[in-house]
């Protein structure tokens, strides 16, 4: 049986956030009636003209520079000619040539099992406006949205022949890719309603052959996992294809998420000519050495670099470092808390466990600096977690009384330091005390007791508990399970 | 008779309250009613509009918050965006369409107080030199029915010549003003590329196209290019602080100017005639103290050539957006192709269709790199050309024309010759350059007009050196035969 090996290249669309659009002032949102977000110039109307977003192309910029691209100090904007209902001007501004687009010959690094990281080289990062979306009208016939025609989109390329070799690594890409997007601020990363959009295009060649297959575009694809299965069924149907002494035929296939396979779209019979040309309505842009190396120096750390450092300077481990950096205000409010004084591991953990969760069950987010005056960010702050993290690890609280803390400190504000205070929450560490109540279950418990003795070790869990409980979760409990098993083993 | 007078003299009787702005509309609509029938300038008229304006624009002089062109009444060309009023680019396939904003240019002269009195005439899109690429209207030539009135802004020129209006906004691709203009006997004025917005002009040659004036007299052209110019925030190619100013208009002479003639505009392709009363006028302005002297710019030659890979590659991907999707009329096919194909192959007339294919096919990929990108590189080397004449003088002068105008029909079966008649013109479109048409005698009873062509941003300057030779041409203006 011949081996294949699959090579994936990506095109990934992503739409920029801004206020408003590419060439207009009109809102860029999502959803709405259709066609309200329309203007002379989306809509194409005749003598309308383009103005550019600098906002989207600083964007296009910065994501450029993310990406270890070199950026073309002079670009132009050209149009792509083609006829299509939901084009409003019969072509898209667009940018086309190998080194003319804002961000060429560039790299995005991906985790490695293991350890490590591989890079993906990107070919382009170029700017252009989205068109508007086709729609089946209840009446029958169908009718185009122009609310997202000319939204700021920015498409990136992978470089041919394609870094990418399995179905892992093309969601690892767009993982990391995404990432990074939202991390920069520049696209909300929304898969599912389109505004980052994947379209991976696949070929596989037998091993050892250095000839690249066929290939072929994969659209349609909502979500990490579609992408992941979708190119796992690529990969599985051309091998298929060629065991059977078939060509793989060039076309542009859909993911049916239902099916979980892919359908023929098109064929490509030939090249389709768009007769690029520099767009005569836009002057060609330039950009300062200066300013993109100010650009470059003003880049936050990014998320794959930021996880090794949390590993490397706070021992964190790889799970653990990756969830802090999933987001952005996420990772800050993490390195915030530990500069206030908190332990990166118990910080750690409290946030991504009991934090996270409560944050979830409200729909709220976490602040992003103790000042922000906002209903959606919750009440509790680095400070907060700093705090949580002093009384444990000091021994004031255990964890059971630390929970209850950060519910109320999520509740009302409370710093939790302040509610031991009030109400005397003080762990019990006293001896005495913990001795008299293990004593009590002790004495209370006989049939666990005789179940422990007899060699049920387990059962100390529940007497433990017990003691707990008596104490109103204020002892300390390893010293509570320290006095248990003295007692227990008399 | 107050159609009679310049925009000028008008607003001097205006302030003066010896007419009123009700009354020069008035005299203009009743001009119209009388006159074009059988001038055919008008697409529409707007006279309800007009009337209206009239009345605000006569508050604006009662209260003494009125500009210099404050009443005076204006023409404007169908490829110019007018806030619900039909513009149709004299072509079918915008039938019906009603923008539903104004162009630029046009909410200037709304704010400069000036009353419109309707759209013009064209060529479709403004691709033609004649006027007769119109799908809608015959134009004729005030001169003589018979004749063309030139184009692409040949209503504009028409209008202005047989004073259905005092002056007229045009657009110049590659002389459209400045050849109407002469061949009506009238001044036409081009101004820098990028002095004068472009939003709101149907694009045909978004590299070439300019919007400026059509006047009787160079100080109203001056004045409305003042109107209408300035920096757009709407339009990423308009030039910062490109105000076009009018204060030194009447302060300069021909003493001392020196000024360039393009040897390959004097060849054999004028007719005698034009040569004649072009030398004559040349000879005075000579008199007058200009330094004339001849000037060899070979690029010229291909300027006409290269001007028609330019013009139809940008115009076919212009043109692109009538799908008869959105806006304008439309014809169904069999799916969206069929829809578009049915729209497009209906209503576009055959010039506009020549033009969409030539351009497709120099954009093509294949053909690309020996049409489009060689004409640009002539086109910039005719630039650097020009730009070298310009460090030795003020202005170049040439005919604006070859030809005086030609019979309708005439050049309808030679398309080439009637694309050699903008050889002169083109150049100025092509360098970004200001260029003015003014009338500097007759052939054969029919006006000749005189083409000046200064460096980019001397549109001042420019306008300067032609007010001073139309004051050292006193027989180039005449009235028309027309009652």
């Amino acid at each position: 049986m011949v081996r294949y090996l699959p090579s994936v290249g990506m095109e990934v669309h992503a739409e920029l956030k801004t206020r408003s659009k590419m060439f207009c002032r009109c809102p860029v949102a999502f959803g709405g009636e259709p066609n309200t977000r329309v203007c002379p110039v989306c809509l194409g109307l005749p003598g309308a003209l383009p103005v550019p977003n600098r906002a989207a192309v600083e964007m296009v910029v910065r994501t450029a520079l993310a990406l270890n691209c070199q950026i073309a100090y002079d670009s132009v904007f050209h149009r792509k000619n083609y006829f299509y209902p939901d084009l409003p001007k019969g072509y898209q501004v667009s940018q086309y040539g190998e080194t003319n687009p804002i961000g060429y010959q560039g790299w995005l690094g991906i985790p490695v099992k293991g350890g490590g990281t591989k890079r993906i080289a990107i070919r382009r990062v170029h700017l252009e406006e989205d068109t508007g979306k086709l729609m089946h009208l209840p009446s029958g016939g169908s009718g185009v949205d122009f609310n997202r025609a000319g939204v700021p989109l920015m498409e990136i390329v992978t470089e041919f022949p394609p870094d990418i070799e399995s179905a892992d690594e093309a969601r690892d890409y767009l993982v990391q890719l995404r990432s990074i997007l939202v991390w920069l601020g520049v696209c909300d990363g929304k898969m599912e309603e389109g505004s980052l959009r994947c379209e991976p295009n696949i070929s596989i060649r037998p091993e050892g052959s250095d000839r690249h297959g066929v290939k072929t575009e994969l659209k349609n694809l909502n979500s990490f996992r579609a992408v992941h299965q979708g190119v796992l069924f690529e990969v599985a149907r051309q091998s298929a294809v060629l065991d059977r002494g078939e060509r793989v035929v060039q076309e542009t296939r859909g993911w049916n998420e239902s099916t979980q396979t892919s359908f023929v779209m098109r064929t490509k019979e030939s090249e389709q000519d768009y007769r690029y040309f520099a767009c005569p309505d836009l002057a060609p842009m330039h950009f300062e050495k200066d300013w993109v190396e100010r650009q470059r120096s003003e880049l936050p750390e990014l998320p794959l670099a930021m996880q090794e450092r949390f590993q490397r300077q706070f021992g964190l481990n790889a799970e653990h470092s990756g969830l802090l950096v999933s987001d952005r205000d996420w990772a800050e409010f993490f390195e915030e808390s530990v500069r206030l004084g908190g332990d990166a591991q118990v910080v750690c953990n409290w946030m991504n466990a009991d934090f996270a969760k409560l944050l979830n069950e409200s729909g709220q987010r976490a602040r992003r600096d103790a000042q922000e005056d906002d209903s959606t960010a919750s009440l509790v702050t680095p400070a907060h977690l700093a705090d949580i993290s002093r009384l444990i690890l000091n021994g004031t609280v255990n964890s059971k009384v630390a929970k209850q803390l950060l519910g109320e400190a999520f509740a009302t504000g409370a710093m939790p330091s302040r509610l031991v205070e009030q109400r005397g929450l003080t762990q019990v560490s006293d001896a005495s005390l913990i001795q008299d109540a293990v004593a009590r279950v002790i004495e209370d418990n006989p049939g666990p007791v005789d179940q422990f003795r007899s060699g049920k070790e387990g059962v100390i869990g529940f007497l433990v508990g017990k003691v707990m409980r008596e104490t109103e979760g204020r002892a300390n409990p390893s010293l509570v399970q320290e006095e248990m098993r003295r007692q227990l083993e008399k | 008779m107050l159609t009679q007078l310049s925009a000028s003299e008008l607003a001097a009787k205006l302030k003066s309250r010896e007419t009123s702005a009700i009354e020069v509309a008035e005299a203009h609509l009743a001009r119209i009613d009388q006159m074009d029938g059988e001038v055919g300038a008008y697409l529409e008229v707007c006279r309800e509009a007009a009337l209206e304006s009239a009345r605000l624009a006569q508050a604006r002089l009662d209260e003494h918050t009125d500009g210099p062109l404050t009443g005076i009444p204006i023409a404007v060309k169908d490829n110019l965006s007018t806030l619900g009023i039909e513009t149709t680019c004299a072509s079918r396939i915008l039938e019906g369409y009603v923008p539903p904003f104004d162009a630029t240019v046009v909410s200037k002269l709304k704010e400069a107080g000036m009353v419109l009195l309707g759209k013009t005439n064209l060529d479709e899109f403004a691709m033609g030199t004649s006027c007769e690429n119109s799908a809608l209207k015959v134009t004729r030539n005030p001169w003589d029915p018979d004749r063309s009135p030139g184009g692409s802004s040949g209503g504009s020129a028409a209008a202005v010549a047989a004073e259905l209006a005092p002056m007229a906004l045009g657009s110049d691709t590659g002389g459209s003003i400045r050849m109407p203009a002469a061949l009506c006997g009238i001044v036409g004025f081009k101004p820098t590329y990028g002095r004068v917005s472009r939003y709101g002009l149907v694009a045909f040659g978004s590299s070439l196209d300019q919007v400026g004036p059509l006047a009787r007299t160079v100080e109203d052209a001056a004045s409305l290019a003042a109107a209408v110019s300035g920096h757009d925030p709407s339009d990423s190619t308009s030039l910062r602080d490109s105000a076009i100013r009018t204060d030194g208009l009447k302060n300069g002479s021909l003493k001392g100017v020196k000024v360039g003639l393009p040897k390959q505009l004097m060849s054999d392709a004028v007719q005698p005639g034009v040569r004649d009363a072009f030398d004559m006028a040349l000879e005075a302005l000579v008199r007058e103290g200009a330094l004339v002297d001849e000037v060899d710019l070979p690029s010229i030659e291909y300027g006409v050539t290269t001007y028609y890979v330019i013009a139809p590659a940008e115009a076919s991907s212009n043109l692109a957006r009538f799908d008869g999707i959105r806006f304008g009329a439309q014809r169904t096919g069999e799916g969206h192709i069929g829809n578009v194909s049915a729209t497009r192959g209906q209503l576009f007339g055959h010039e506009v269709k020549l033009r969409i294919m030539v351009g497709t096919y120099a954009l093509s990929a294949g053909y690309y790199d020996d049409y489009y990108v060689r004409a640009q590189q002539v086109r910039s080397m005719m630039s650097d050309e020009f730009n070298r004449a310009f460090s030795d003088y003020d202005c170049l002068l040439s005919p604006t024309s070859p030809v005086v105008a030609f019979r309708l029909g005439e050049l309808r079966d030679d398309q080439m010759a009637l694309k050699m008649l903008d050889l002169c013109t083109i150049p100025a479109n092509l360098g970004g350059f200001p260029s003015i048409s003014l009338p500097c005698g007759f052939s054969q009873d029919l006006p000749v007009g005189m083409c000046l062509t200064g460096p980019v941003n001397s549109d001042e300057r420019l306008l300067q050196i032609a007010y001073a030779c139309e004051q050292g041409l006193p027989w180039g203006y005449r009235r028309p035969p027309m009652p």
